[in-house]
Order: structure tokens, then sequence, then C-alpha cells
């Protein structure tokens, strides 16, 4: 009863960046995501949790619009960027992405140079006036992707080359480069060694000073180390959504409970 | 301690089997396992067999083809026989006809043999002719009124032997056969022995087989596949402008863009069923949409061009659809995750991935249109039809042309052997074109595959 006011009052403090209310998503006449409202945070990490099904990685998708390019997928409800509707008639999804950016599981480097794949972005969306200026963005993204002194000497070496944690490391500048807004990352460590996935989480905390981030992650550890705030999903529905720390040692619902400790998922 | 290790040693079963002598179940395994192998061995091996049967027999009858026999003779000629008038005049000059020249040459071939000590043992002299091609008068004729100021003078010819001595050098023609045979007796044959010994008779490479023009029944030793080879060329030219944008453009648009409905699938289907339509259904309908109503004109290169593209269009869509399918989707992802838009995202990574495919699909599609016969048939893109070469570009698209398989097919049709000999030679030159091709396939295939 002591502690909740002052919760509320912490969260006041940072800006609401993305906001969902009534948010439903059907695969043809699959129910994948229930009814789900949530706010999350400017320059916050937020996670998603959740047993493996439960729609993470399908509502991560509805944050930028990549549910999109699925032809069976169907969204409901209503989705907030800044207070604007996403999925308004007039927004074009294409300039939507470049303010969300996204990692997926799989690092996915374009088969084209370290250099081209982060100028890729930025020429698309026409951020560099010259090639100097295009020069300066690749060598500072790659610089707060965390690999640039791994890879300054073989800029138009193959990004296909790398090892898989450079390569998600690679993704991650890569998305960096088109200075989005918000970081949507889809289980970025999953294909990755515990080394690789250190430096990840690493980052992405340092991240955080510039971005919103949104993670999924069946890693409660992870979870735990990189969030500041947790939603944890459950058959398609936002179970609970809190202050990491309060999910994880004093869990309202007895679902999230069990499943943080290990009873289902 | 150790009372526990033997208590849980003892329920144990003993070593059931040595794991170095095969059990039954494990030897009739790898019995079935090698008999399977040499059933795939003897399946390659027959199969590699007939390959060679094919390539040799090809090779065998194809290969005279390539070399003809010339007889090389100084033929006088006479000014009161070709010029009347005396006046060198081409225009007066051409009134005479080949038959004019036609004892012309006889009579400097008779001169010829004498000279060389030959003996004619046939009575009527005349008779020689029957050794030279029947477009040898033509030949001289052409030479003179080419050149006026030669008529008077003694002017050495090479002329085409006739198929029937050719055939006699090739070994094709025995003294055996002109039994039976009006167009050639075996004293020639005397002759032509000794007018090889005097030199007089050669055999040798003849490039106007390689690009000479198709000629009429009576002359196979004048045919040539030249003409019908630009015919083919003409024909591929618009085959690879119609068939490689549409198909692209239309395998793109399916396999990135269309929704995925009834309707798509639909296309799909019938896509798929155009590709096992038989060719000459293509040509009928070539002949009634291209000839009958767009009156386009007949046996024209571009009509021929636009029936194979409708043949080839489903090869390229269904090779080009399948290498944009091989493209991983993750890398379609990642262009849209950093904000490209949908066609940035194809055509600047799926499609350069893809390429290859596209194009090795693509020169498949083009060397089984070079092969197509049948279609051609249709549009009358046969016969004694290319024995001119086009004048220019346009002329190449639009005038009567034949094309390489439906020349060789009108010379297999033919009932002199020494067309047949040609219908092989025909082959082997096609086989050239379309190893060729496959070769190109393969290097752009690695070319553009070792990007990365
Ligand atoms: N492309 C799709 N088509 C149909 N159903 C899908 C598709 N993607 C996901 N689903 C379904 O939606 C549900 C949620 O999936 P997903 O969001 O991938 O779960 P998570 O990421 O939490 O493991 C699952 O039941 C899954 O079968
Ligand atoms: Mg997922």
């Amino acid at each position: 009863m002591y502690d909740s006011p002052k919760a509320e009052a912490k969260l006041d403090q940072k800006e609401i960046k993305i906001a969902a209310e009534g948010v439903q998503v059907f695969y043809g006449d699959t129910h994948a995501i229930k009814d789900v409202n949530v706010q999350i945070e400017d320059k916050t990490v937020t996670a998603f949790i959740g047993p493996s099904g439960c729609g993470k990685s399908t509502f991560l998708r509805c944050l930028n619009r990549m549910n999109d390019t699925i032809d069976s997928c169907r969204v409901e409800g209503n989705i907030r960027l800044d207070g604007e509707d996403i999925y308004d008639k007039r927004v074009d999804p294409v300039q939507l992405r470049a303010k969300v950016g996204m990692v997926f599981q799989k690092p996915n480097p374009f088969p084209k140079s370290i250099y081209d794949n982060i100028a890729y972005g930025p020429r698309i969306h026409g951020l560099a006036k010259n090639k100097a200026d295009l020069d300066d963005i690749v060598e500072r993204a790659l610089k707060r992707g965390a690999i640039w002194n791994e890879v300054k000497d073989r800029l138009h070496a193959p990004g296909t080359g790398l090892s898989g944690g450079q390569q998600q490391r690679l993704c991650i500048a890569r998305a960096v480069a088109t200075e989005p807004e918000v970081l949507l990352m889809d289980e970025p460590c999953s294909a990755l060694d515990p080394i690789a996935t250190g430096q990840v989480e690493e980052l992405i905390d340092e991240l955080r000073e510039n971005y919103s981030v949104v993670i999924v992650t069946h890693s409660m550890q992870q979870a735990a180390r990189v969030s500041q705030k947790t939603a944890f999903f459950h058959l398609g529905n936002l179970v609970e959504y809190g202050e990491t720390g309060q999910i994880f040692t004093k869990p309202q619902d007895p679902r999230t409970e069990s499943y943080i400790t290990g009873r289902i998922g | 301690m150790t009372d526990a290790t033997s208590a849980g040693a003892a329920p144990r079963p003993a070593r059931s089997s040595s794991i170095l002598e095969q059990d039954a179940r494990t030897r009739k395994r790898n019995a079935a396992e090698s008999r399977f192998k040499m059933y795939g061995i003897a399946a390659i091996g027959i199969g590699i067999f007939f390959l060679c049967v094919l390539l040799f027999a090809i090779v065998r009858n194809g290969i005279p083809a390539f070399t003809q026999t010339f007889i090389t003779a100084e033929i006088a000629l006479p000014g009161d026989r070709l010029d009347k008038t005396g006046n060198r005049d081409p225009e007066e000059m051409a009134k005479v006809s080949t038959f004019g020249y036609k004892p012309v040459i006889v009579d400097g071939l008779v001169r010829a043999l004498e000279d060389a000590g030959i003996e004619i043992p046939f009575e009527d002299k005349a008779d020689v002719e029957k050794m030279i091609s029947a477009a040898a008068p033509a030949q001289v004729r052409d030479t003179v009124l080419a050149n006026p100021e030669l008529v008077g003078q003694t002017v050495e010819f090479r002329f085409l032997a006739s198929s029937r001595v050719d055939g006699y050098e090739k070994g094709r023609v025995t003294r055996g056969d002109l039994a039976r045979d009006k167009n050639l007796d075996a004293e020639h044959l005397d002759v032509v022995d000794a007018m090889k010994d005097a030199g007089m008779l050669e055999r040798t490479f003849n490039w106007d087989f390689i690009f000479g023009a198709d000629a009429s029944e009576s002359r196979p030793e004048q045919a040539g596949i030249g003409v019908a080879m630009l015919g083919s060329f003409f024909m591929m030219l618009v085959v690879l402008a119609l068939a490689l944008p549409i198909g692209v453009a239309a395998s793109i648009y399916l396999e990135e863009f269309a929704p995925k409905n009834r309707w798509t699938d639909l296309i799909e289907v019938n896509i798929s069923n155009l590709a096992a339509v038989p060719s000459i259904v293509f040509g009928i309908l070539g002949l009634a949409v291209f000839i009958q109503i767009a009156h386009l004109p007949q046996s024209a290169p571009l009509v021929g061009g636009l029936v194979l593209t409708l043949m080839t269009l489903p090869t390229v869509i269904i090779s080009t659809r399948a290498s944009l399918k091989a493209v991983p989707p993750s890398i379609r992802d990642a262009a849209l995750g950093v904000g490209a838009s949908k066609m940035q995202s194809t055509f600047h990574h799926v499609l350069p991935l893809a390429m290859p495919g596209i194009l090795t699909g693509t020169i498949i599609g083009l060397a089984q249109a070079l092969g197509e016969t049948a279609p051609l048939l249709l549009i009358g893109m046969v016969g004694y039809i290319a024995s001119n070469y086009p004048d220019g570009v346009v002329s190449g698209f639009m005038d009567p042309n034949s094309a390489m398989p439906a020349q060789i097919y009108e010379w297999a049709k033919r009932a002199d052997p020494a067309y047949y000999e040609r219908a092989w030679g025909g082959i082997i030159i096609l086989l050239c074109f379309l190893m060729t091709m496959n070769i190109i396939a393969i290097i752009l295939r690695r070319r553009f595959e070792r990007r990365w």
C-alpha cells in the first residue's frame, strides 16, 4: 500500500512512447493476441517474456507493422506512437519502420560488405549528403553497435563472414544507423553463445540512453538483467506488466508466478 | 561402496554381441545398400552408353557434311557464245541464260580432261556434266556478268562436284549403287579417280555449309545452314527481348507482391499447365493470332520469335519464381526492418540474389526455344525459303526465313542421301550452339555466385 504510489510516481517521470489499447491479432481464425493494453516508455528497456507461442513476437511485430507482410494476419485495436495511430490509413508503414527499427532472432546481414550493410538504410532514407557524411554515419553506427573496433579494418569485407555475435551486433548497428526512435528486438540473443550474449546485453543497456528498446526474450535471467519493465504474456493475453524487479520478486498473478518459478513454460 | 558397484553390475546382461562381427540384420542391410548402389551405377552406365552412341552417330554421320569435293578446271569463255554482240555490254550478256553456259562448261571440262591425259570412257562426252554440280553454270554466268572482260579468255574455275561424286569421295556412294542410278555411271568414277590423281579434284573443308544458304532439292552439294542460322538468331533476339522482361516482371509480381488468394493460385496452376502444353499447340495459336488475325508476315522470324516467346515464358516464370523463393525471407525482413519499401527490398536485395537462377533459367528456356521445330512448321518457317541472306535488320525480322532445327527437318525430309548427311551436319552445329549456351549459363551462374 505504501509502495505503489511511489512506483506510479516513477512511472510518470518517463514519457510514454508507444501506447497500445485493446490490441487483437488474428492469423486467419487463430486468435493470437487477445485484448492487450500496454504503455511502453521512452528511454527504457521493456522485456516481453512468456512461454513459446504466447504471442510475444506477434505483438512485437505489430509495433512496426511487420505483420503487414503476412497475408493472413489481421490487427485490431489501437497502437499509438507519440500519440499518433500507427494503423491510421494515412500512415506509410515504410516511414514508420524507419522510426521503429527492428532486430531479428537470427542475425540477417545483407550479403554485402559491412560498410554497405550499415550504409543501406541511411542511403535509402537520404540521411547522408555526401560520401564523407555517410562514412561518418557508418562509423557512428558501428561504434554504437559496439563492433567498430572489431571491423574498422575490414569495412569492405562481407558482413556474412563475421561470427554470429558480431553479425547480430552488426544488425543492431544497421538498425541504429537509420536513427530510429524505438528499437524492437525479437530474441536477439537466442542464436548466440554466452559471451556474445553478454556483449549484446551490454550494448542494449547502452542503447537505453537514446532509444526506447523493446526486447522479446525467452530467458528470464536476460529480462531481469537488461530490462526496467517487463510484460508477461500467456496464451495471447498480457497477464502482467510492471517494473522488472517487481515482476520477478512479487508477481501479482499466479500465472506469472508459476512461469518465473518454472512451473509453466 | 565396492558392494554397491558389484551389486549394480551384476544384473546387467553379459556382452550381447561383438561389434567386430556383423550380425545377420546388418549384413542384410549392407547387401541391400550395395545392391542399390549397383543399380544406380548400372543406370548411369546405360545413360552414358546411349549418350556415347548418340554422339558417335552424330559425329560420324555429320562430319562429312563439313567437307565438300571440288573440281578445278580451266574453262575457255568463247565470245561468240557468251556475248554475241561483242561489245561486252552486261545487259546484252545477261540475255544468255545458264542454259547457254552449260555447253561452254562441258567443252572446257572435256578439254581439261584431254589436256590432263584422262581418257573419257563414255560415248556422249557431254555426260561429263554429271560430275559437276548443277550450280556450275550459274557460278560461271555470275562471274562473267561481274567481270565482262573475262570473255574470250580462259579462266580457272573451282566447281562443286555433283553430290554423287562427292558421295563417292566420302564413301557414301559405291560403284554397285550406281547401277540403279541415272545420275551417274560407273565409268564416271574412273574419270573421278583419274582426276583425283591429276590433282583436278580435291575434297576440302566447306565453309559454305556453315555460312551458306539452302539450295533446291537437286543441288544438295550447294546447301548451307547459314541463313537459317540467322533466322534462329533473329528469333532468339525476339524471345530474349520479350520473355526475359515479361517473365521476370510477372514472377516478381506473383512472388513478392501479389496477395495469396484463389486468383493467384489459379494463375499459378495455369502457368504450370502452360509449361506442359505441346509446342505444336503454340504453333497453331501463333498461326491463328499472329498471322491470320494480326496479319504479320508469314514465315518471318518475328512471328517465330513471338510463338517461341509464348513457349518460353512459362519456363522463365517458373525458374525465376523458384530462384526468388530460394532467397531467404530473412533478407526481406532485414530490408523492411531498416525501412526499405517492398520494391526497394526486392530490387536491391532479393533480385540480385536470385539473378544467377533467373539467368540460368532464361538461357535454358532460350536453348529450348532454339531447338524447337514443331511450332515453326505451322507458321511456315520451313522449306526452300532460306535461300537468300536478309538485307538488313528489319528484313532479318520480317522476311521469310527458316530456323536451324526446321532446316534440319527439311533436309532430313528430302529424298537425296546427300541431304541426309547435311541434316546430321546441321545437328552438329545446333548442338554446338546449345552447348555454348549451356556453358554461358554455367559461367554466369558461377560469376554471380562467387560474389560471396
Ligand atoms: N505467420 C503465422 N501464421 C499463422 N499463425 C501464426 C503465424 N505466426 C505466429 N502464429 C501463431 O500465433 C501464435 C503466437 O506466435 P508467436 O507470436 O510467434 O509466439 P512467440 O513469439 O511468443 O513464441 C502462435 O500460436 C503461432 O502459431
Ligand atoms: Mg517468437
